[in-house]
């Protein structure tokens, strides 16, 4: 692949990948966005700093997570199935990577309070338990209508010592709860960091969270190394929303030959059935009307109820190192069941939609039977148990 | 599209005929559709003694906007407005003050920076403030936009260094929109020591006229903030106005206001 030297790099001083990404925010929050970069490239080319992070996942946060083989999954499918266990880390998700990554970050620039949107509530989660680990004052904006649908969570959080902040505009969801964010960011860039929960918002957030997210891709190569024959799988596929959990996952395999396939919600394809458009500081592939207004993204994972798409991953499609394909509501719960039923493993709604594709794909020319795939299971399902006992019901 | 109305005079010539004058400016702002007869609106403000206008042209997410601006735009998008919707209804208005559009960039990035000034172009726009372009994004649009006759108006904040000041009002035209706080668009009581000091700061660097904008909630504000600068721009507290019911008549009451302890501020004229 000529393209991988271009593709999961550093994107420069302007944060582009390829076409996408970018800094579109207002002037007062440029200096802000500069800040972060500069000692975002400091704190990551120093030593002392990844050691420290490097320890703390490992301690606090239980990494490495393992890689577990699916072994009566893969026997009925006919396709050796490995799952990538992102639903042991701390706090059930791969979001406490990032959070934790940007929390040391934050503490390191001397800001004392953490601001974070979240929709499914796993971002916040994450956020609340670094900020009470790190002793830093956390404030998570999530739209109203989360609040009521996530309530378990939303308590969790203000157990944690939270503030959560219902956000009534709009649609009341996590586009609404974003922009929310960076207006409470605009009025205090200097004294809180703005937490960002995906491969999204402007430079270097994109990449930034990538890098955060990189462990996932780079432990489970290492992983793989040892479980496989081939060393590598034939494809490699993760969930998308924003796309962190994807864009970490793929960083650990873009330079080798595995296929890397990204799963989007059917009702929030940003990929699938958006065009590129600039929403929350970055340019990538958005869901939107024909003059412009960003669409609702529907999807019963509340965690990938988002109308855009990181910038890298509109990069990776259009390049065609990775695939974008969609998962609609019925496949991701009978997904969820099957894998429970077969593995012993409740997977984060979420996450399941990677597994549906997997269900979906073996044994056609997508995935061979007798070929390996590697899936990111994001995060875990209790969170959504409450919600899948009425859908099953 | 509509024809193209009679020539409304280019953005920056007008501001610094008044600023020669020594005269400070005033520009209310009306986001478009916010109500129905959000025309007959523009017209009043500019009776009441607007020297130019700034409308904005709705967005689902807008970003920078405070509670009040932000109802407005939900509204005028529940309404049905839409940027075809909005710049027809601008070109038939009959006004002899310049006009400028505010909005976010994807609504520009949607259509291509060509085709979206063009249309301003068309409507007899004279400026567009692109709020969430900045200065690094900005190039493209600017050239787009002087090909179509259309001037851009920058954004500098207080947290906006040296060197970043020189390069907007160097990139920008038609004025450079000072924004008087850390924050989003918004009422507020008073202006504090940041407002004066941006104004200043940008003054020094710049021959271009300088405007403040945010947090501008009537005569005081307004007068406070002319005290530094060549103008104002008031939204929140015209926009607070029209929401809560008032008419074209009430709305432009306060602009008289302004308009008022505008003329008042005395200030030697400049060479
Ligand atoms: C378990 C889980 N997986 C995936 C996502 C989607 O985010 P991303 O695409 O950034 O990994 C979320 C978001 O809340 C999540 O909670």
């Amino acid at each position: 692949m000529t393209q991988t030297a271009s593709v999961l790099a550093d994107p420069g001083a302007d944060g582009r990948f390829g076409a996408f990404g970018g800094r579109y925010v207002p002037e007062a929050l440029i200096p802000a966005c500069r800040t972060l970069e500069r000692e975002f490239r400091s704190a990551w080319s120093d030593s002392a700093f990844r050691e420290h992070l490097t320890r703390t996942l490992a301690v606090y946060a239980g990494r490495p997570t393992p890689v577990t083989p699916a072994a009566r999954l893969s026997a009925e499918l006919g396709v050796t199935v490995l799952l990538k266990r992102e639903d042991l880390a701390h706090t059930g998700s791969h979001k406490i990577n990032n959070v934790l990554g940007q929390a040391l970050l934050a503490q390191r620039m001397g800001r004392t309070t953490l601001l974070a949107e979240t929709g499914a509530g796993q971002h916040g989660v994450a956020t609340a338990t670094v900020g009470a680990l790190l002793g830093l004052d956390v404030t998570v904006f999530m739209g109203a209508k989360d609040v009521e649908r996530q309530a378990l969570n939303v308590f969790r959080m203000e157990l944690l010592g939270a503030k959560v902040v219902p956000v009534t505009a709009g649609s009341q969801t996590l586009a609404d709860a974003t922009s929310e964010a960076f207006r409470h960011w605009v009025g205090q860039s200097d004294t809180a960091h703005y937490c960002i929960g995906s491969v999204m918002g402007p430079h270097p957030y994109p990449w930034m969270v990538r890098e955060f997210q990189r462990v996932i891709g780079e432990e489970a190569r290492g992983q793989c190394a040892q479980l496989l024959p081939a060393g590598i799988p034939d494809v490699v596929v993760a969930c998308v929303g924003g796309g962190s959990n994807a864009a970490g996952t793929f960083a650990g395999f873009v330079g080798t030959s595995a296929r890397l396939v990204g799963v989007e919600a059917a009702g929030g394809a940003a990929i699938g059935n958006g065009s590129p458009g600039i929403l929350h500081g970055f340019e990538s592939y958005l869901l939107q009307d024909d003059d412009g207004q960003v669409l609702e993204a529907h999807s019963l994972s509340a965690g990938l109820d988002y109308p855009g798409v990181g910038p890298e991953h509109a990069h990776l499609a259009d390049s065609g190192r990775a695939t974008y394909v969609s998962a609609d509501d019925d496949e991701v719960l009978a997904a969820m069941v099957k894998l429970a039923r077969t593995e012993g493993i409740l997977g984060a709604l979420e996450s399941c939609h990677a597994v549906a594709w997997v269900l979906r794909a073996a044994g056609t020319d997508e995935l061979p039977t007798g070929s390996t795939v590697l899936v990111t299971l994001s995060g875990r399902g209790d969170k959504d148990a409450a919600q899948v006992r009425e859908l099953l019901a | 599209m509509t024809t193209v109305t009679v020539g409304r005079p280019p953005l920056e010539r007008h501001l610094r005929d008044h600023r020669d004058q020594g005269r400070k400016a005033l520009v209310p702002y009306v986001t478009a559709g916010v109500v129905p007869g959000w025309t007959g609106l523009v017209e009043a403000l500019a009776a009441a003694g607007a020297d130019a206008i700034e409308i904005g042209l709705p967005f689902s997410d807008p970003m920078l906007e405070g509670t009040t601006i932000q109802e407005a735009s939900q509204r005028a998008l529940e309404q049905g407005m839409t940027t075809e919707r909005a710049l027809a209804a601008v070109a038939e208005l009959d006004l002899d003050i310049p006009l400028v559009v505010m909005t976010y960039s994807n609504l520009i990035r949607h259509r291509g920076a060509g085709v979206f000034c063009e249309r301003l172009a068309g409507a007899g726009v004279s400026g567009l403030i692109p709020v969430d372009t900045p200065l690094d994004e900005a190039s493209p649009l600017v050239a787009a936009a002087r090909s179509q006759g259309i001037e851009t108006v920058l954004i500098v904040a207080p947290s906006t260094p040296p060197d970043r000041i020189d390069a907007i009002a160097r990139l920008g035209s038609g004025f450079v929109y000072a924004s008087t706080v850390m924050g989003t668009t918004g009422e507020r009581i008073v202006l504090g020591d940041q407002a004066a000091d941006l104004a200043t700061r940008v003054r020094a660097a710049t021959d271009r006229p300088v405007l403040m904008g945010f947090g501008i909630s009537g005569p005081e504000t307004a007068a406070q903030a002319a005290r530094h600068a060549d103008g104002v721009i008031m939204g929140a507290a015209v926009m607070r106005r029209v929401l809560a019911g008032e008419n074209a008549d009430e709305v432009a009451g306060l602009v008289r206001e302004v308009r008022t302890a505008l003329d008042a501020i005395v200030e030697p004229h400049w060479p």
